[in-house]
């Protein structure tokens, strides 16, 4: 018999008719958990959604409450794409304009620019006291949140001192996508992975410009604004991958997720030439490794005791093997999994006063399951997880990249590919 | 990605193969679209409630008069009878506990009212030996306000059958206050988180004692426990007089529990459980199922030794019927079933629906077959298997549990 390719049979442009009203979906949403106000992913998904289309006064700005996490998607059992047709429903109906704290929270790129650039002196002051309660009072940012410090020199800036002119040595080449976290944030982790890419023999480099990925913008409702950084994004993928024939790596999973499937399903921003090609540095490493293409030779006196929190855009993007497969490869790692579960931050969601309750409630398990461990710290791969995490916990949190780069012996590694 | 066998279905099935397989030390995955039928779990295991129209007493014993192609004939009787032994033991060691033997059905109290014959089932339930009677003479009926997925006036006109006088009382609490407000989310679920989270059983226990006064047994839907176990436990122990549980509308409080203990298992004897990811094709060569790929993974493929299929039923898209086809999504493998599509219905509702008995078509060993040929290491278990009608005859978990560990022991030797 020939294979025949299932697909089920939509009318709609996104597939809540699929939807058999299980109701499994609800289990597993972790604002529905803690908070009631929400309408779940069921009512506010495929159900709220056959109303809509009659009528789309039904639409109700709860929605908001939804994080995005998606792990109504991973449970649903029929491929319902909930997350997304909540998502969407806000773009079509919400009729709530972005306030002025939305639009500072969401121009990750904006802020970050001027902040790193102030680095000294906005830091101390977003650290005090009396600054954040005005922030609590004036912007609605709450109190509680730390903000993440801004790096005195950016990543490009430092990129393009001190790391662009030997990237050419290389015979093989990646372009990397290094976010906005990386860039003003917590240059660090950028660094680390050029050291990781330089010793398996690929030449790291910055794509023609790249732009804030935009996650933030469309949780926060700045469509038009996401959907042209988006374009440009897209292009300058394209330029590396099929121009230069260079894959695009990222060390951010929100990114890239946000960029292979958040631009096709909520901007409409096709990316069919460069979605295969642009992944997490960990799965493009995991690939090379399982295929025998590249060896890693690791330190001998690293130790660690490490426990792995799957950030939901990994559990989403079932991509959190590659990480932690990498991570039990180095034979001085004790490894632990978390149990996946929310940390509660969801990008700025966490950061709205109106949401740190929710928030913090969301994240609690996790939370007691970090401090009852006895590791050293704890790994992910999403930078805000990191923050929540930090926040939250009494431990610190690591980038599998950075412990990579800490426990990778560089020169052993080079010399079997050179030799 | 190299495993030593990759297991397509994270059901009851795929479930109960990965972990007697890491058991026995093998390196698996599993990899599953997204929740399985358990979600749905009544809260009994069915091994063989009906044979020809009759009621069974000894499932072992009744099985000799199923047909040939029947999964359970095909197992071997003997066979069936050793494993049926086995698989509590092996669902105790994930943490879940439960009562019954395969040589005699017991009874458990539907939510209709209506007692009927099982093979095992979980310990918040209660069992029954007798089919005709109720132990207790007064009950009461107790649910949550606002609660509508559990209709206590079908219970109270089913106790009425056995001269039980019942009393039906909804009463509410403070800590459930909140879900109300959401009238499409008062579901047994939430009810349950509350449980799960916080302090609420305590005063719960003591609001069942005060209303259950003068009466000998207490009703209650099953919402306790789910993430957390032993909640049920905890109330049976709180309250003065015995207290029965029976299923709310699912999702199922007992069933999600059961699945994440099963999951918990598995990855505790160190299996990669793979959710919201999708097989999508596989790399056949020789007879022999090389590499499999999904979604998540794209061109990264995933390889072992050897496969098992365990995609369940047409409920979770292990075979599709379309309006003129029939066949196995992911491999388009042999099915046992008429391509005929005028053949698979009776038009008669209630009867022996023939296309509930159409499955994936495998050899004497349980491994599938495409185009006539067996594909060697490929094999197939649970309910994606054809040759029962498993609503009919009740037999649905039976059939995957121990299919399971019969396809687990074809690849052990
Ligand atoms: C609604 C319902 C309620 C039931 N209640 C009971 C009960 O109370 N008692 C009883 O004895 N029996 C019951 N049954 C019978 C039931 O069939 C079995 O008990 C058993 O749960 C079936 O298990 P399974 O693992 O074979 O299939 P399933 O539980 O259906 O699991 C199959 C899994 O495979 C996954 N899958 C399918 N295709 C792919 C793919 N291409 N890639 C990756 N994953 C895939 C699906 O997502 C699913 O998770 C019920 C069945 C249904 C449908
Ligand atoms: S889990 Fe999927 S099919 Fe079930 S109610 Fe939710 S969206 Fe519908
Ligand atoms: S995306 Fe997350 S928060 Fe939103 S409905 Fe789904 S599970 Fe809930």
């Amino acid at each position: 018999m020939k294979k025949e390719i299932f697909e089920p049979f939509n009318i709609s442009d996104n597939n809540f008719e699929q939807c058999v009203k299980c109701t499994i979906c609800t289990v597993y949403c972790p604002v529905l958990e803690v908070n009631p106000d929400y309408p779940g992913p069921k009512q506010s998904g495929p159900d709220g959604e056959r109303l809509r289309l009659k009528d789309p006064n039904f639409f109700d700005e709860a929605l908001s409450l939804c994080m995005n996490c998606k792990r109504c998607e991973v449970a649903c059992p029929h491929g319902v794409k909930i997350g997304d047709i909540i998502q969407l429903a806000r773009i079509k109906h919400s009729k709530k304009k972005p306030k002025l704290r939305d639009m500072i929270l969401a121009n990750t790129d904006i802020v970050g620019t001027m902040a790193s650039t102030f680095a000294p002196i906005v830091n101390p002051i977003v650290a005090l006291k009396p600054v954040r309660q005005i922030m609590d009072g004036v912007l609605k940012i709450d109190h509680h949140r730390i903000f993440p410090k801004y790096a005195g020199m950016r990543f490009e800036t430092w990129y393009k001192r001190y790391a662009a002119k030997k990237q050419n040595d290389f015979k093989k080449h990646v372009s990397y996508f290094h976010g906005c976290y990386v860039n003003y944030n917590f240059p660090q982790q950028g660094k680390d992975l050029i050291k990781i890419m330089n010793a398996a023999g690929y030449g790291v480099h910055l794509l023609e410009k790249e732009k804030c990925c935009g996650v933030a913008l469309i949780s926060n409702g700045l469509i038009n604004q996401a959907t042209k950084q988006a374009r440009h994004n897209v292009e300058a993928f394209k330029k590396s991958i099929v121009g230069l024939k260079r894959p695009v790596i990222s060390t951010s999973s929100t990114c890239i997720f946000t960029i292979r499937d958040e631009y096709p399903h909520l901007l409409g921003v096709k990316n069919e030439e460069i979605r295969d090609e642009s992944e997490l540095a960990t799965r493009f490493l995991f690939r090379l490794i399982d295929s025998g293409d590249l060896k890693l030779v690791f330190k001998k006196d690293y130790k660690k005791r490490i426990a792995y929190h799957t950030p939901c855009h990994m559990e989403k993007l079932g991509w959190s093997i590659y990480s932690t497969s990498l991570l039990k490869m180095i034979p001085g790692v004790d490894f632990m999994a978390l149990e996946s579960r929310c940390c509660g931050i969801a990008g700025t969601y966490g950061f709205k006063k109106e949401n740190y309750e929710t928030a913090q409630g969301v994240g609690k398990p996790l939370f007691d399951q970090i401090d009852g461990s006895d590791v050293d710290f704890v790994a992910t791969d999403c930078e805000t997880c990191k923050w929540q995490i930090e926040m939250s916990t009494s431990k610190k949190v690591e980038h599998p990249i950075s412990i990579l780069a800490a426990a990778l012996d560089v020169e052993a590694t080079m010399k079997l590919w050179q030799e | 990605m190299k495993f030593d066998n990759i297991i397509i279905g994270g059901g009851l099935s795929g479930l109960t193969c990965g972990i007697k397989l890491a058991e026995q030390g093998r390196k698996c995955a599993i990899i599953s679209s997204g929740q399985s039928a358990i979600h749905f779990f009544s809260g009994s295991f069915d091994l063989l409630g009906r044979v020809h129209g009759e009621e069974v007493v000894n499932p072992i014993e009744s099985m000799a008069s199923l047909a040939a192609t029947h999964p359970y004939q095909r197992v071997g009787v003997d066979n069936i009878s050793r494993l049926a032994t086995e698989a509590p033991e092996l669902l105790e060691r994930a943490g879940l506990k439960f009562f019954g033997i395969a040589t005699k059905n017991h009874f458990v109290l539907t939510p209709m009212g209506i007692m009927k014959p099982t093979w095992l089932t979980i310990d918040d339930f209660t069992p029954f030996e007798n089919k005709n009677a109720f132990p207790w003479k007064k009950a009461a009926i107790l649910n949550f306000s606002g609660f509508l997925d559990f209709h206590t006036l079908f219970i109270q006109d089913g106790l009425k059958k056995f001269n039980v006088e019942s009393q039906i009382k909804n009463f509410a609490m403070k800590e459930f206050e909140a879900i109300r407000r959401n009238p499409s989310e008062m579901r047994s679920t939430n009810i349950a988180k509350v449980f799960d989270q916080g302090n609420a059983l305590e005063e719960f226990a003591q609001k069942v004692n005060q209303l259950s006064e003068g009466f000998e047994v207490v009703i209650l839907p099953a919402v306790f426990g789910l993430f957390t176990k032993n909640i049920a436990t905890a109330l049976k122990a709180k309250v003065n007089k015995p207290v029965v549980l029976l299923p709310a509308i699912p999702p199922s409080v007992p069933g999600i529990r059961s699945q994440i203990l099963l999951r918990k298992r598995f990855e505790a004897l160190g299996g990669t459980y793979f959710l919201g990811d999708n097989v999508k094709d596989g790399v056949i060569e020789n007879n022999k199922l090389l590499a499999i790929f999904t979604n998540n993974h794209a061109d990264i493929k995933l390889e072992a030794d050897q496969f098992i299929l365990a995609s369940g039923s047409f409920y979770s898209k292990g075979i599709v019927a379309t309006r003129d086809k029939l066949y196995e999504p992911i491999l388009g493998l042999d099915i046992d079933g008429d391509t005929d599509n005028n053949k698979w219905l009776d038009s008669k509702f209630f009867n022996d629906q023939p296309y509930m008995h159409y499955g994936v078509k495998t050899d004497s060993n349980f491994r599938a077959l495409r185009n006539g040929k067996t594909i060697e290491n490929l094999y197939v278990a649970g309910s994606v298997l054809g040759g029962a009608n498993a609503l009919k005859e009740g037999s649905g978990a039976g059939i995957s549990l121990l299919t399971s560990l019969h396809v687990a022991e074809q690849l052990l030797k």
